[in-house]
């Protein structure tokens, strides 16, 4: 395997471990290559960084706004409703 | 193997809450608001770039839930049904303000040209120490925000809110295959971009077949 193969077939390395087992010839090269054994990592550690993200606030000015238009949007739907 | 950013699937109690509110039960809908209003605001953001476009992108979003309520079958999770319906008014926005047809957004990607990793080097620090910077935050929004808006959209429903493959392509209306190229080309440039801000120097390396050759192991 080269670096261009391992490189187009990076988000199954990525995203699947059991495709080190399955994919022998990535193990083979990772363990050969140390530049793509760091981009992986870089790669890890990047998606990393962006799912242990903290969740934006919803500004708070619009909470007021969203939940009117959601009440009247519901009362439409199910006349009966309490809201 | 990466980390699920997000419990498998979504909350059990999600499903329990959206079957009451088909039955016209507000209190139960009110409660699956508050449970996903947060990742729906995520996602809209991260996908046009501003708050106000964001909020409107919200509240369509769950306009549309109540409005399609008894359209859900079970098939996908509560939350994946729901960003997807954000997903479609997020794309709406970024066409309309691109004043384009969908073209751009639904065009098929190839692996030609996919672009090398450049700068390599080992993280200085690991990423549980880099998540107590103050401004990671900023950093990550801006090399977000420099992506192209079709590999945007899938690293964000895919590598931040967990979406399967198939979830995604379907949100974004383009092929798995797409999805994966372009998945491929996100995080390729994050990576480039963040290993330079991250990068140890004294630990770069120059791969000396410049990712190519053949025969190299």
């Amino acid at each position: 395997m080269t670096c261009e193969e391992l490189l187009t077939a990076l988000n199954e390395v990525i995203d699947d471990a059991s495709a080190l087992a399955l994919y022998r010839e990535f193990a083979e090269h990772l363990t050969g290559c140390n530049p793509c054994q760091l981009v992986v990592d870089n790669i890890r550690h990047t998606i990393r960084l962006y799912q242990a993200g903290e969740p934006y606030p919803m500004p708070a000015a619009f909470q007021d706004r969203f939940h009117d238009s959601l009440k009247a949007k519901w009362k439409a739907k199910f006349p009966d409703a309490v809201v | 193997m990466t980390p699920e950013p997000h419990p498998p699937g979504d909350s059990a109690d999600d499903l329990p809450l959206l079957r009451r509110a088909q039955a016209g039960d507000y209190a139960a809908f009110e409660a699956l608001v508050g449970r996903l209003q947060a990742r729906v605001y995520g996602v809209a953001y991260r996908i046009v770039g501003q708050s106000q476009d964001a909020e409107d992108v919200v509240q369509q979003t769950f306009l549309s839930v109540i409005e399609h309520l008894e359209t859900f079958r079970g098939e996908s999770a509560v939350a994946t049904w729901v960003l997807r319906i954000a997903t479609n008014f997020a794309l709406k926005v970024l066409r309309k303000r691109r004043g384009l047809p969908t073209v751009s957004l639904d065009a098929e990607d190839t692996l030609a040209g996919v672009p090398h990793p450049q700068y390599v080097a080992r993280w200085s620090e690991p990423p549980e120490a880099l998540l107590e910077r103050a401004e990671l935050r900023e950093q990550l929004d801006r090399a977000v925000a420099e992506l192209d808006d079709r590999h945007r959209v899938v690293f964000v429903l895919r590598d931040i809110e967990g979406l399967s493959t198939r979830d995604t392509a379907e949100a974004v209306g383009i092929s798995e295959a797409n999805v994966k190229i372009r998945l491929l080309r996100a995080r390729l440039q994050l990576r480039e971009r963040l290993t330079r801000e991250f990068g140890d120097d004294t630990t770069r390396v120059f791969p000396d077949h410049a990712h190519t050759s053949e025969g190299e192991s």
